[in-house]
């Protein structure tokens, strides 16, 4: 038996990275290392203003005082910040007109990715605003977006354009003082995007990012600010895969989301990111910082996740309810593979009075990876009525990964009722050889296990990310696909 | 269609099948008897190919061809089918889902385009009436919370759906009501064709009672003592298996 164990996690667990190549583009980088200079030199490359400067460098200056965070159960490298870049552009021009003006060669990256704009564009109906690297290199739908007053830009953009949103709500959810790598985001945040959805306005469509980190030892330092003002609701995707790297890369993003009163964002990632070789060599650092601030009464925010790829994550997309009635959703699927850590989860802050929120987790681990939920439910004390349903599952693959759950519970508030259930199982060898004797190779019935299992939490994403995700989830565990 | 020469074969080390020859043709319907821990689910999952159970004589032929090396998907898709004794339960897969991907795996092979889901449906409706399968099982998930009846009934549903040409039945009947087990064999019967051929493993001489075999094969510790026609089954209901050791010599139960 545990022969076939063992053979059944080798086959599982030996997938390579599928999307593991680099595109030859020009960058314009910045020499390494991170001070006040290069910090003055990123600004005014970005011909940001003045207040902008101010807000990176007292960031900086925090940031200094700061250490690495070190209660994640994570085993974290060294990581030397003074031999990172800190920004690159692909020297490309700024604000296209058409695809034709896109460098070819980005064009073919995403090509081979799956994901091409022209037909993303015209089949699916899905604004993107493509990040390659530190700078949007091109914004779709923007004019009929702009129609009902909604701003969906590059944040460079927006800085420039709209200093008063800005000013007003960059940092207002989640602060530079807030942990470590917020700091560091805020002191060198290279670019992302904006969106201002006004009152009273749905928004049409999908808004979708890709990203994608394309420069060798390029730190990516996205930063994304999704405002939804009064009455209004958006549903916003994003979604990353990176090429194969030898050396560590890291990425600290900070998301902050903000819906006024009745509005609702549903936030949607998918992320691929290069997890390192089949023996932990390489892969992605993946230190994000995502927070959305439920402000107004009956206003929603809802976080789906599908996270395959990174060498270590850390991340935990979270919901402050402020607002009384407000809601928030936290549905997640996570898997690790091989030496891949994560240690991911989310925080509802229940503020509000009538306040509900919703977490379902799943988490998949495979090889030697190690795969931790960590949640904080907290009712403070003016929040009446609160509600919380948790629901953490781990899928186990083979016996020598593990799965963890850490779930913090602090209540202040009589009223509140807080339910939280977990299980653990596996894939067994029998459920595979079953599979088998029908005919089903053990790729294909490993895949519709996990799916299976993750169905609750893909019936989220939006109809053509389902798809893709669940394609994902199946790539990341195979063994020799295609 | 299947022939068995001189297999020998052992879990972990111990030596379970000694010596196993047996032939099968289409159209028949073998028997395979015996008590507890004689070798007969050892027998049923050397012939699918579970690799937990090694091979160290013997070999397996398949329309001739020898398949001991082949993989357990190969000999599915080859046309052999095992209903199994114990069904697992695989929580948040459809029973349509997993049917679908069995039959569309099958049609790949044969090189033929997947089936359209009207057509799938159509089949599985008749499928379901042949075998009195409720129509709601098959919207859950597979095998989970069914009943012992049920998943033995689900087994032979599946065996319908997948029209296999060898199907192996490991102690399908065990767990069964009377009701239960008139359906299974009824649905057994139904499906029996002069090209395909049905392996029964029971314990008990009651299933055959409605399944009618050809040859009744008597195995004990490994070996097969005993091959005759349906009226041994009778005997061993009367006589036990006690009764085999003196005609062989071959030791004591």
């Amino acid at each position: 038996m545990e022969k076939d164990q063992d053979k059944i996690i080798s086959e599982v667990t030996g997938s390579e990275y599928k999307y593991g190549f680099t595109s030859d583009i020009e960058m314009d980088t910045l020499p390494k290392g991170l001070n006040e200079n290069i910090i003055h030199e990123i600004s005014r490359r970005k011909n940001e203003p003045e207040f902008m400067l101010e807000f990176r460098l007292k960031a900086y200056r925090h940031w200094l005082k700061m250490e690495m965070p070190e209660w994640a159960h994570l085993k974290i490298p060294e990581i030397d910040y003074q031999d990172i870049i800190y920004y690159a552009v692909p020297k490309a021009k700024p604000n296209l007109e058409s695809m034709d003006e896109v460098d070819p060669e980005i064009r073919e990256t995403f090509t081979k990715l799956g994901i091409p704009l022209e037909e993303q564009k015209r089949l699916s109906g899905v604004a993107v605003d493509a990040v390659m690297d530190s700078a949007s290199v091109k914004t779709t739908f923007q004019e009929s977006l702009a129609e009902l007053g909604i701003i969906f830009c590059s944040m460079s953009e927006a800085i420039v354009k709209y200093p008063d949103l800005i000013k007003k709500y960059l940092g207002s959810v989640v602060p530079y003082t807030d942990n470590f790598f917020a700091a560091l985001n805020s002191a060198v945040f290279s670019d992302g995007s904006f969106v201002y959805i006004p009152k009273g306005v749905r928004c049409p469509m999908e808004l979708s990012t890709y990203f994608r980190i394309n420069a060798a030892n390029t730190g990516q330092f996205e930063r994304t600010l999704i405002i939804a003002d009064d009455d209004s609701y958006v549903s916003y995707l994003e979604g990353c895969t990176a090429p194969m790297r030898d050396k560590n890369q890291l990425h600290a993003a900070i998301v902050e989301i903000i819906t006024h009163e009745n509005a609702g964002v549903k936030y949607s990632t998918v992320q691929n990111w290069y997890p390192g070789d089949k023996d932990g060599k390489g892969g992605i650092y993946n230190f994000v910082t995502k927070r959305g601030l439920c402000k107004g009464n009956h206003s929603k925010i809802s976080w789906t996740q599908v996270e395959t790829g990174s060498a270590i994550t850390w991340k935990y997309p979270s919901t402050i309810l402020k607002g009384d009635y407000s809601k928030g959703e936290f549905y997640s699927v996570a898997v690790t593979n091989n030496y891949q850590q994560a240690d991911t989860g989310t925080k509802m802050m229940h503020i509000g009075r009538n306040t509900r929120s919703l977490i379902v987790s799943k988490g998949i681990s495979a090889g030697r990876s190690n795969n931790s939920y960590r949640g904080l439910v907290k009712v403070t004390k003016g929040a009446e009525n609160a509600r919380n349903y948790s629901q953490c599952d781990s899928l186990l693959i083979g016996g020598q990964c593990g799965a963890h759950t850490f779930p913090y519970i602090e209540v202040d508030n009589k009223t509140a009722v807080v339910e939280h259930e977990a299980t653990t199982s596996k894939i067994g060898e029998d459920q595979i050889f079953y599979c088998n004797q029908r005919g089903i190779s053990t790729e294909d019935a490993v895949g519709m296990i996990v799916n299976g299992y993750a169905k609750e939490v893909l019936n989220q994403l939006p109809m053509e990310f389902a798809v893709e995700a669940q394609k994902l989830l199946q790539i990341s565990l195979e063994g020799s696909v295609g | 269609m299947l022939k068995i020469e001189n297999l020998h074969a052992s879990i972990e080390g111990k030596e379970i099948l000694k010596g196993i020859n047996l032939e099968i043709n289409e159209g028949e319907v073998h028997a395979i008897m015996g008590p507890n821990g004689s070798g007969k689910s050892t027998l049923a999952s050397v012939i699918v190919g579970r690799d937990y159970v090694q091979i160290t004589d013997g070999r397996i032929l398949y329309d001739g061809e020898d398949i001991t090396k082949w993989s357990p998907e190969e000999r599915a898709l080859k046309g052999v089918f095992l209903g199994f004794q114990y069904p697992v339960e695989i929580p948040g897969v459809s029973m349509v889902n997993f049917l679908r991907a069995a039959i569309n795996e099958q049609r790949k092979y044969r090189g033929e385009e997947p089936i359209s889901p009207s057509e799938f449906l159509r089949i599985m409706r008749e499928k379901k009436n042949l075998v009195g399968i409720d129509s709601a099982l098959t919207n859950r998930s597979v095998n989970e919370g069914f009943s012992g009846g049920e998943k033995k009934k689900n087994e032979i549903f599946q065996m319908a759906m997948l029209e296999p040409r060898l199907a192996i039945l490991d102690e399908t009947d065990s767990g069964l009501d009377i009701d239960a087990l008139r359906t299974v064999a009824q649905g057994v019967n139904a499906l029996k064709r002069p090209d395909n051929a049905t392996i029964v493993i029971t314990h008990y001489q009651r299933l055959l009672n409605y399944i009618v075999p050809d040859f009744v094969h008597v195995l004990y510790k490994g070996k097969i003592l005993k091959s005759s026609g349906k009226e041994l089954a009778l005997e061993l209901e009367e006589k036990g298996y006690d009764w085999l050791q003196d005609d062989n010599g071959n030791g004591g139960i």
